[in-house]
């Protein structure tokens, strides 16, 4: 007797350091996942920049303030060669190779500051431009000795500085790794995300409840049961296949375009918001269903006063797991055309636009030494991302949540 | 259905004649020749009975003899069943209740229940109360609501416990409280008859006496039908008793006489205890 005890005792012992472990060893992959990513990614957020004096009476710039306050404004700058004009005065202070000391997009930064303020054409102007790849690669100690020693020389002269790379959070891809954002990936990121819940979250919920509370227990609901189950279980690429034969080649909605994604992703989502809203509509208790009947509660109104707000908690769970793996889901994406070069964020769920988990395959697929830092930025944005939705999420849980 | 008087002083046992016969003027409710099956299984078995506003009506017998099943037939909760068969005859006040003409929304309304288990919503006390009316429009304005509130739980008898408090959450009541608030609740919609499952079953003895004398106090303002296990409770509160045995009928009488001198000896030896 007192033997079996103990021997009780152990294996109850042995089971919680199996469970601690477990626990550890899934922890340990987490951290490191987390430390590797800020490692590499951090670098991403800080660009080098170097300084640029454009003396712009001087260059070859023809540009006339006055035609830059009108409506003309736009067509002014597109056509100005504000490009050569940066290369000319890097030229000039830097010497003969001075222009690929400077960012590729550096330029743009120069037109965005005319464009603002026109007034800075008359006369010399200062600007802090990114520099180039290469360079930018020398200031992180990752790159060939002839480029270091330039980027020394530099730097002794004063002429670098570092800072916060805004560029990344503000702009959209680019070919130069100094230039790229993550901003257009992120908003792609958004609206397809908006289309998503926008669609499966209704549809999911009132198809639970449809199920749950209404559908006749026979073959057909059966049969539904099963499929919608498989459904959760179909592999993403395939639901890219379809979105690419139904939404593209049958219903011709634009290529790569957020709705499309979306429309995908819903479909992709949708069965794991059925299942997690059938399995929390199953669990509100049949006695509140019994006391709201029993005072003469229509069974709508069963449903909208009481199972529904009880189900909430879980059905959010559910949706937003469901979600969180349509954010993360590049597969189907692809196959809707959503890798395209986008280089300007998408104005709505109908314009051209590229994901963040696509972006970053997209980067790490670059041969491009500089992307390396970006891909792991990109994927930090990600996670904050996605961060940021489960704290949405738990926090309208707990909001929901009622205490029996 | 046709003619279901007739058939019934046919076929219906000797003392349950007597008491369809016995038609008082209070009479609320009457079930004839009312059968119900879950799938195959008959659960009620051709029960016929009649309840008035007067006498509060206990449904007596044992586990899974039908009375519960029975019950839930007078204001067709059971229609919450997919299963379940009616057939018989039904009426509220001379209206056939499982009619086309019956909408069984407005039915429970008039027909209350307290169930079993008490089963408050996850809301406030407040909100538990003023649910019904507010489903049904009974209040024009917050105010009349209010009223409505605390009328109903003055009659429950739980006002004084919880008037400083209605915004707590109603499962936070203790057990007895909590069966309290499901009938005042029931109350609320100001019902005709009140149908009680059990009502004290999960109840300690104190919170069952309050209930029990709640069941009197109410007695006569509603119709009260009152299923139990518990022999003596139905002694101390019923005036009329309703022995049930394998989905059927078996007596139905005054309740002193069904416990001093029942007529059917399926019912002495239940209510003496040999079996049950």
């Amino acid at each position: 007797m007192r033997k079996r005890i103990a021997r009780r005792y152990r294996s109850e012992r042995r089971f919680r350091w199996v469970g601690f472990a477990a626990i550890a060893t899934s922890v340990g992959f987490l951290a490191f996942l987390l430390i590797t990513m800020m490692g590499n990614g951090l670098a991403g957020f800080v660009e080098t920049r170097i300084a640029v004096a454009v003396d712009f009476p001087k260059s070859s710039l023809f540009l006339d303030p006055a035609a830059l306050t009108g409506a003309g404004a736009q067509a002014a700058l597109a056509t100005a060669d504000i490009e050569g004009a940066v290369a000319e005065a890097a030229i000039a202070q830097y010497g003969p190779d001075g222009a690929d000391l400077v960012s590729e997009a550096a330029w743009l930064r120069v037109r965005d500051a005319i464009a603002d303020d026109p007034d800075m054409l008359q006369g010399r102007k200062s600007f802090s431009l990114p520099v180039s790849g290469d360079l930018d690669l020398a200031a992180k100690g990752d790159a060939p000795p002839p480029v270091e020693a330039r980027f020394a020389k530099l730097k002794a002269d004063g002429s670098i500085s570092r800072g916060f790379n805004l560029g990344f959070l503000t702009g959209s891809d680019a070919t130069d790794p100094a230039a790229v954002g993550i901003w257009g990936a992120f908003k792609g990121s958004l609206l397809t995300m908006i289309v998503t819940i926008v669609l499966a979250f209704p549809i999911g919920v009132f198809s639970a409840l449809y199920l749950e509370e209404y559908a006749p227990r026979n073959r057909w609901t059966d049969l539904i049961e099963v499929s919608i189950n498989n459904l959760a279980a179909v592999p993403s690429i395939i639901f890219g296949l379809l979105g690419l034969a139904v939404f593209l080649n049958f219903m011709h909605l634009p290529r790569s375009a957020p709705i499309v994604g979306g429309l995908t992703l819903a479909l992709m989502t949708m069965p794991v918001i059925v299942i997690a809203g059938r399995n929390a509509i199953k669990s509100v208790p049949p006695s509140v269903r019994d006391a709201a009947l029993g005072v003469g509660a229509s069974p709508v109104q069963v449903v909208f006063h009481h199972v529904l707000p009880l189900a909430l908690p879980g059905i959010l769970t559910g949706t937003i797991i469901g979600m969180a793996r349509a954010l993360g889901e590049t597969a189907p994406l692809l196959m809707i055309g959503m890798r395209a070069f986008i280089a300007t964020p998408p104005g709505g769920i109908s314009e051209p636009a590229t994901v963040l988990p696509v972006q970053i395959f997209l980067w790490s697929d670059e041969v491009s030494h500089g992307f390396i830092e970006k891909t792991s930025a990109a994927i930090i944005v990600l996670l904050v991302f996605l961060l940021a939705m489960n704290g949405l999420a738990i926090y309208l849980r707990n909001k929901f949540e009622r205490t029996w | 259905m046709r003619d279901v008087q007739q058939t019934l002083e046919m076929e219906a046992p000797a003392e349950a004649r007597a008491e369809v016969g016995a038609q008082a003027p209070s009479l609320k409710m009457k079930a004839r020749n009312v059968s119900v099956w879950y799938g195959v299984k008959k659960a009620v078995d051709n029960v016929s009975i009649d309840i008035s506003t007067e006498n509060v009506t206990a449904f007596i017998g044992p586990s899974g003899c039908g009375k519960s099943t029975f019950l839930r037939t007078l204001n067709r909760m059971n229609d919450t069943i997919p299963s379940a068969r009616f057939e018989g005859l039904m009426e509220l006040d001379g209206e056939d209740i499982y009619g086309s003409a019956m909408d069984v929304v407005q039915l429970r309304a008039r027909v209350g229940m307290v169930f079993q288990k008490p089963n408050p919503f996850p809301k406030s006390i407040f909100e538990n109360v003023a649910y019904g009316p507010r489903i049904h429009g009974l209040a024009k304005d917050r105010t009349e609501l209010d009223e409505m509130v605390e009328r109903s739980l003055k009659r429950a008898g739980l006002w004084d416990e919880v008037k400083d408090r209605l915004s707590e959450s109603g499962t936070a009541l203790s057990g007895g409280q909590q069966q309290r608030l499901c009938i005042a609740r029931a109350i609320a919609v100001d019902p005709e008859v009140i149908l009680m499952d059990e009502p004290a079953s999960a109840l300690d003895p104190i919170a069952t006496a309050r209930i029990e004398e709640l069941i009197h106090e109410l007695r006569g303002r509603y119709a009260i039908v009152i299923v139990t296990h518990n022999m003596q409770q139905a002694a101390r509160v019923s005036q009329r008793t309703a022995f049930f045995h394998l989905g059927e009928l078996i007596e139905y009488g005054e309740t002193s006489q069904i416990f001093t001198n029942p007529g059917v000896p399926r019912t002495k030896d239940y209510i003496t205890g040999r079996y049950g």
